[in-house]
Order: structure tokens, then sequence, then C-alpha cells
């Protein structure tokens, strides 16, 4: 293991303005005064900060409330002892190059917390989106791409989300376990119901019930495993917002900065890429993401995908396990996208086992089109 | 019947927002240093960078918007994902006069896509739920 004695250093620490009996103040409001705080304590600001730590609240939800858009965040939350654990994981980032300022925050109303039983019906959603009826992201999503089509144009839209899904079918009937068995043609995709205009049933991913796992080991240690390793030549994250309605850009996910990232750490462009594996959890997530990684321009995934480029024998291979669209989708489905790259890479894949399989890229998107992380794999 | 959709539970930082939205009025919090209004409120600027971030204070808008984006949420089939929700209903990011964007619903009998221009222009109206929650929303001009 690295050495990291002596690599980072605690620089400010502070309480919330009052602490005790706070009648009016919820837990945020306890996070982000103890932040501007601590800060002001080591003489620096929130916009110095670029690594996010806390426990039992999201990130997404506190980097929002803050204002800041963090390249690394860790919500691990395993009881009282959570931020003391949060410390070494904030040293062997700083070290790795992750972060520069990791933030640590707490709050917890926990005497005064006004909320009705059963939720905690105080946070900016549920106070601000959920009366409204944004409940589920096929409404949040829905309404991102309603902006995209706005901007690019309704039919050209459509067209491209109606490709991803036939496509991405396709390749769910090469995988034996795959949820959806039969084909899907054209008319199939533009007559299905509407869940939430603009999006029909068949933009929107399944929901499933299942499980996966990977196991990371050392490089040196990972020659004597028993397959192909599947090495990580970069990784990069980040998150924009917690809520749709506070998305900088409907049109653009946090994948413009932790794709370039993840690449350059790899050292590949996208020339390189044998399989690129975007999370879909509707057909338009795929469009804005392609765009965000930046293999085609803002507007032009429709033509990226057209004629059906990403489906088996075309010459982009993406989601060749069906996708969470029409292979699995039991609510996180990054997990799958992980699993599906290595096999390929590792040419497992049988009747649906691309040709070229040296590089892929995996990307993963979370929340309401919030979050994402970036990663190259790439077998010797 | 009873109202049984979710309900927000104001806190110590939107308590002015949500009793000013009882009386019809929608209010936002403004940044001094930003010169800029922004929602959702609280008490501390969300800008980054902002000079001051706890030189905030309350202002009034005007209720005047544009449509940004929407969706029709359970469109010609009538399925809503939550009890207590009527589809189809439309689910909208609303632009205001002031600058910043907000989550609300459109207001309209019989919501199609083609009733819905993004850029329409908008005016808020209020929907009282309970003896202590209106809901801001909006309706085409």
């Amino acid at each position: 293991m690295t050495d990291l004695r002596k690599t980072a250093a605690i620089v400010g620490v502070d309480e919330s303005d009052e602490i005790g009996k706070v009648p009016d103040k919820s837990n945020l409001q306890h996070h982000a005064e103890a932040a501007h705080n601590a800060l002001a304590d080591a003489g620096l600001s929130l916009k110095d900060v670029d690594g996010l730590f806390t426990a039992g609240t999201s990130t997404l939800q506190l980097g929002e409330y803050l204002g800041v858009k963090p390249s690394f965040v860790d919500t691990t939350a395993v009881g009282g002892s959570s931020f003391i654990i949060h410390i070494a994981h904030a040293i062997a980032a700083i070290d790795a190059g992750y972060c520069d300022v990791a933030l640590v925050t707490h709050g917890e109303a926990g005497r005064s917390m006004r909320s009705r039983p059963g939720g905690n019906a105080s946070d900016p959603d549920p106070q601000y989106q959920t009366p409204y009826g944004f409940i589920g992201q096929p409404v949040a999503y829905s309404m991102a791409a309603r902006r995209y089509m706005h901007m690019y144009g309704e039919d050209k839209t459509r067209q491209g989300m109606a490709e991803i899904a036939v496509a991405t079918r396709k390749w769910a009937l090469k995988h034996p376990k795959s949820y959806m068995k039969d084909e899907m043609s054209f008319d199939d995709y533009h007559n299905s119901r509407w869940i939430s205009w603009p999006f029909h049933l068949l933009d929107c991913c399944l929901v499933t019930d299942a499980g996966g796992a990977f196991v990371i080991t050392s490089a040196e240690r990972a020659k004597d495993t028993a397959k192909k390793p599947g090495y990580i030549l970069g990784a990069a994250e980040g998150q924009t917002h917690g809520m749709i309605s506070q998305m900088p850009d409907l049109t653009r996910t946090n994948a413009v900065n932790s794709g370039p990232k993840a690449m350059e750490m790899a050292g590949i462009t996208h020339s390189d890429i044998d399989l690129a594996m975007i999370y879909d959890s509707f057909t338009y997530t795929v469009m804005a993401t392609l765009e965000s990684l930046g293999f085609c321009g803002p507007g032009e995934a429709a033509d990226f995908v057209a004629n059906q480029r990403t489906a088996p024998g075309g010459d982009f291979a993406m989601n060749t396990n069906g996708g969470g669209l029409s292979h699995t989708h039991s609510g996180m489905y990054g997990m799958f996208l992980i699993l599906e790259a290595v096999r390929q890479l590792r040419g497992e894949c049988g009747d649906r086992q691309i040709k070229d399989h040296n590089i892929a890229l995996v990307n993963g998107t979370g929340g309401s089109l919030s979050s994402t992380g970036t990663t190259v794999l790439a077998v010797d | 019947m009873a109202y049984n959709k979710p309900i927000p539970v104001p806190q110590g930082e939107s308590d002015v927002y949500w009793q000013n939205a009882k009386k019809g009025e929608l209010w936002l919090r403004y940044c001094n240093s930003c010169k800029e209004a922004y929602f959702f409120p609280t008490d501390i600027c969300r800008a980054i960078p902002c000079a001051n971030p706890r030189d905030t204070k309350w202002i009034q808008a005007s209720g005047k918007a544009t449509l940004y984006t929407f969706a029709i949420v359970g469109y010609e089939t009538g399925k809503a994902p939550h009890p207590g929700f009527e589809a189809p209903y439309v689910t909208a990011i609303v632009e205001l006069e002031e600058g910043p964007t907000m989550p609300t619903n459109i207001v309209m009998d019989d919501p199609t896509p083609e009733k819905l221009q993004i850029g329409m222009p908008l005016e808020v109206v209020f929907e009282d739920i309970t003896d202590e929650i209106a809901l801001p929303k909006f309706k085409p001009v």
C-alpha cells in the first residue's frame, strides 16, 4: 500500500452557527453553515472544494444545496464512525489526485427537525418537486428530453430514441439472461403507450430483480487470477445537481467532465474504444451521454446512431448485453455495465461477442441525470 | 375528497416562501452580492463564487414566467405514478421573469403536446391544498 503518512492534514474545523436546540433549522442548514464556517477557519471557500463527503444523506442533495459540483464524492454511511472513516478515504483520494480539498460535513436536527412521520419531507425534493408529481425518473428524464427536442428538433430526436430502443433489443436477444425475449420493430416502439410524454413505454428501462458483483485487486496480484484481467486504465466521476429542476443544462450530463478525465488518464481517444457501455435508463440518457462524452457534438446523437449503427453488425458496439432497456434493470443498473464490459474484453460473449475487444468505456449515470462515473477498461 | 398528494413541510428558511404563497404571492431569495434571485430559497446563496453568500434577502416575484420544458405524465393512458394524482397532468420547469427556474405544474384542461409550447408565457396561480399550504402553479396567459 502507498505510504500515505503526512500526505494530508485537517486544516479547518467548526460547528454550524448554533447548536443545541435550534428550532427553525433543517439538517441541510446545519451542513451548510458548518461547511462555510470550517472552510473559513481554513482560509478557504466552497470554490476550493472538489471532494464532498457525508453520511446519511446523498451528496446529490447536499452538493446541490451547497452549490458545489465536486469531482469526488463519498457517502459511506456506517453509523457514528462514518466521518472518521471518511478521513482515510479522503487521504487516499487526495493522494491519487481525485480531489485537492475534501469537505466532510454533518448536520442533523435530531431534536427539532420538522417532518411528517414516515419520511423526511423537509428536504428540498419533497418540499419543491414531489408535491407537483415529480415522482419517478420517467418524469424527470422526459422533461430533459423535451428540452432537447426543443433545441434539436422533435422528429429527429424521436428518431434517435427509436434507433436506440430497437438496436438495444437486438443485442438483448443474443444474451441468454435477458428479460426481454421478443423482437422489437420500429412500429412497436412508436405504438407503445405513453408513460410520461415524450416518453413511450419503450423509451424506459425495465424494472427487474437482479444482482451483480465484481472483484478488484492489484495489477500485480491480478496476474495470478483465473481469467484475463480487465485493467482499469482510467476512472473519473462527479455530480452537478440533485433535482432535475436544478440541472444546469438538461441536454448535457457530467460526462462532459468525467469522460475526458477518464480518457485522459487512460491515455486513449474515442477512436481507441471498441465498446461503449452507456447507462440506458432511458433512450434519451444514451443520446445525452454520447454527446456529453464527445462521441459526437451537441444535437448530433440521432445522426450518430442512425441506421442501426449500434445494433449487432453495426460499426459502433454499444450496450451489447441489451442494456437496461431490454436486458435487465434492477434499480442501480451500473453494475451490469461493468459485467458486460469485462466479459466482452475477455472474449466470453459467444453469439454477441464483438470482433475487436481491447478497450471498453463504461459510463454510469445516477439520480436525475445528476451524477456520472466514467471508467476505461482494457485487456493486454 | 381529502387532499392525498404529498404536502410540503416548510422549514425555517422557507417559511416566508410558503406563508406568502398562502397569501397568493411568489417570493424568491435574492443575493445582494450576486445581484440575482435564486430558487429554491436558502438563507445562504448557492452561487459559486459569491463574495458574501450570507448577504441575502427576500424579494417578491412578478409571477410571470415562460415554459422551459415539460412532460405530460400519463398522457393518453390516464395512469399516474403515485396515488392522489390524476393523470394526465403536466410537470414543468418554468423560467421566472427574475431569472431562476422552478419546478411546477401547468394548469390546463386536457393537456396535449400541441397545447404546450416551450417559451410560451405563463402566470402564477395558487392552489390551496391545506389550511397552511398553497402550491404555486402556472397557467398560460
